[in-house]
């Protein structure tokens, strides 16, 4: 199933300015053949722009890219053999679906037989063979999206772009068509760049997940590395939710409200910090008649999310979230008191003299 | 409530189907009534008997008509068509690709090239005459004294109306992610102008064409000024010797561009629908998912 047939790509240091904004501040990142790796950050982070340098779309100020060891840097985009799925549903209005995903072909000069073969086949492959002679407004918006995969595969590329293509797409249809992406992906084992603003997408179905903030990488590792040993605050802020906590730095762990954690730096110095913790290490307990202390709140809040519960709790000088089994939750409800256990995870700490709030 | 309800909008949606058929009514007699006035009178023999001797004999005029299309036309009819052609061909290979160029490449400039586009609207053809005099006596003197050289001076005339026409076409796509789609999949830029753009903004090419037609079928000014006999000169002289043929060609002239208004509304109008599903054969187990 997995049999891996991409070209590895390299992005060396590449730099790409609008006037005064620096868009892209020296990104590297390499993709090694058959990986998907997702770009993720927030709205003008630079994810779109690497994207966009890649397929060629753009030119690059300072920096170099390499695909299969060929240098393209300097090619036009109709020469990279790149295949692109864009944000905004691209078909040619003009044509019907079959005619959309032969078009590549067309201008590779296949024959008119081999390239409807060829057409239907990766239309096959994104389960649209039926809807082959519809036009463009005559297909939901996730039929369009897999059209323009096909298109985008159909020409055989040495890379896979995907710039935001779900986000167009309702909540449902974004999850099944993130699903049958991956699956397309490892069933053709084409290098993918997937960009995203949504981490739950990217965490979903990337094997190495790229955090990005003001044209630069922040962290590139695992979905699993990238949620639970963020590299740096942004990246702990950025991808999932975090609890910012004050405390005191001692000998390598945080005092925070008489409960020890180890940092993930050790070597820190001491001195007053704020934690940033994972709701989910963050469990609640009530036993009958609570008495006042530093880790026991009122619960204000409580989120049904399916399986888990998200529970905010109120210290008095700051509130917490606890992210439980939902059958916990529900022994808690709003108004209860709660007693807060930290769970002794290692945690990345922030010097600056933040608001001891959730977020 | 509900019937009192009905009662109301029944009597909104009549008042509004009169005021439609009224306005459509004045509308066609304020121009049928002219044109069918000028039928009347070129089917009229001088004693007042029913005749088509001023159509027939439009052909027994040489200045007006003869079979010689060609880079000299000597009759007035053939020089007007050819240059209502060239113009309007001209007008779309300058203005299409510049203005995908601006959208995609140059968006900053879009206004400046509005306003260039715009500008000749605001002056008087016999204004630009003066202007386009003293270059007419050069391109006379030193490359051809051809009618068919009136073609620089009807693109600049006719660019206000093409360009909001077509305007309001490469408003309708989104040309760059078309443009990008394509360039992606390995189309040239010519590819990415003569098979994406173009089909996608035919309607507006049509108008954009239909409305350089017309304006250069009845353009009079700058050619009578500049000495050029096209149709308009040519009717106005042929109104002076034989009113009946000159109305005669007034009146197929206009049933001329209502031709290619009808022609417009069939070519343009044709809805998309999907082709017949048989055409393809395979079919896959996800395929009618709406998602």
């Amino acid at each position: 199933m997995t049999e891996r047939s991409g070209v590895e790509v390299r992005l060396e240091n590449l730099v790409r300015r609008y006037g005064a904004v620096t868009a892209l501040d020296g990104l590297s990142l390499t993709l090694a053949p058959g990986e998907l790796v997702a770009l993720l950050g927030p709205s003008g982070c630079g994810k779109t722009t690497a994207l966009r340098l890649l397929a060629g779309l753009e030119e690059a100020d300072e920096g170099r890219i390499v695909v299969a060891g060929k240098d393209v840097t300097g090619l036009p985009a109709n020469r990279r053999n790149i295949g692109m799925v864009f944000q905004a549903y691209s078909l040619f209005p003009h044509m019907v679906a079959w005619e959309n995903v032969a078009f590549g072909l067309q201008m590779r000069r296949v024959g008119t037989a081999e390239r409807k073969k060829r057409a239907l086949e990766t239309l096959e492959l994104v389960g649209l063979g039926r809807l082959a002679n519809r036009y463009a407004n005559q297909l939901s918006g996730g039929q369009q999206q897999r059209v323009a995969l096909a298109r985008a595969l159909a020409i055989r590329p040495q890379v896979l772009l995907l710039d935001e293509p779900l986000s167009a797409l309702d909540a449902k249809v974004r999850a099944r068509l993130r699903d049958e992406i991956r699956r397309i992906q490892l069933e053709v084992g084409i290098t993918t760049l997937f960009v995203t603003h949504d981490q739950e997408e990217a965490l979903a179905i990337a094997d190495r997940v790229g955090v990005m903030q003001a044209g630069k990488l922040e962290q590139l590792g695992s979905p699993v590395m990238v949620y639970s040993r963020p590299a740096t605050p942004f990246v702990a802020d950025f991808v999932g939710l975090t609890n910012r906590i004050k405390g005191i730095v001692r000998g390598g762990a945080i005092d925070i409200r008489g409960a020890s954690i180890p940092l993930v730096d050790p070597t820190s110095a001491d001195g007053p910090a704020v934690a940033l913790i994972r709701p989910e290490a963050v469990t609640l307990t009530s036993d009958g008649a609570m008495e006042a202390g530093p880790l026991v709140g009122t619960v204000i809040a409580v989120a049904f999310l399916g399986a888990t519960s998200r529970v905010t709790v109120d210290l008095g000088d700051t509130t917490v979230l606890a992210q439980v089994a939902t059958s916990a939750a529900s022994q808690n409800p709003a108004g209860s008191k709660v007693r807060l256990t930290l769970r002794p995870d290692p945690v990345l700490i922030q010097r600056e003299e933040a608001a001891p709030t959730a977020s | 409530m509900a019937v009192a309800t009905r009662s109301v909008q029944r009597t909104r949606w009549i008042k509004l189907q009169v005021f439609r058929y009224i306005t459509f009514a004045a509308a066609a007699v304020f121009f049928l009534v002219p044109i069918g006035a000028m039928l009347e009178f070129s089917t009229r023999g001088n004693t007042g008997e029913r005749t088509l001797a001023y159509w027939q004999s439009i052909f027994s005029y040489p200045d007006l008509i003869d079979f010689n299309f060609g880079p000299a036309p000597d009759a007035a009819i053939n020089a007007s068509l050819e240059l209502a052609l060239i113009t309007s061909v001209v007008m779309l290979v300058l203005l299409v690709p510049t203005m995908v160029w601006v959208r995609l490449k140059l968006p900053h400039l879009s206004r400046l090239v509005e306003f260039i586009c715009l500008l000749p609207l605001t002056i008087p053809a016999i204004v630009l005459v003066v202007g386009l005099f003293p270059m007419y006596i050069w391109l006379g003197t030193n490359l051809s004294d051809s009618i068919l050289t009136l073609a620089f001076a009807y693109v600049v005339l006719v660019l206000p109306y093409c360009y909001r026409a077509l305007d309001a076409g490469l408003g309708g796509i989104d040309v760059k992610t078309l443009s990008e789609a394509a360039r992606s999949l390995g189309a040239s830029w010519f590819a990415v102008m003569w098979r994406v753009i173009v089909p996608n903004i035919s309607n507006a090419i049509l108008n954009a064409t239909l409305l350089s037609v017309a304006l250069v079928l009845g353009e009079y000014t700058i050619a009578n000024n500049l000495l050029y006999n096209n149709l308009q000169v040519e009717l106005v002289h042929l109104g002076r010797a034989n009113a009946g043929v000159s109305i005669a060609v007034a009146v197929a002239s206009l049933l001329f561009a209502f031709l290619l208004l009808v022609l417009l509304a069939f070519i343009g109008g044709r809805p998309r629908r999907a082709r017949p599903e048989a055409a393809t054969a395979l079919a896959g187990p996800l395929a009618a998912s709406q998602t």
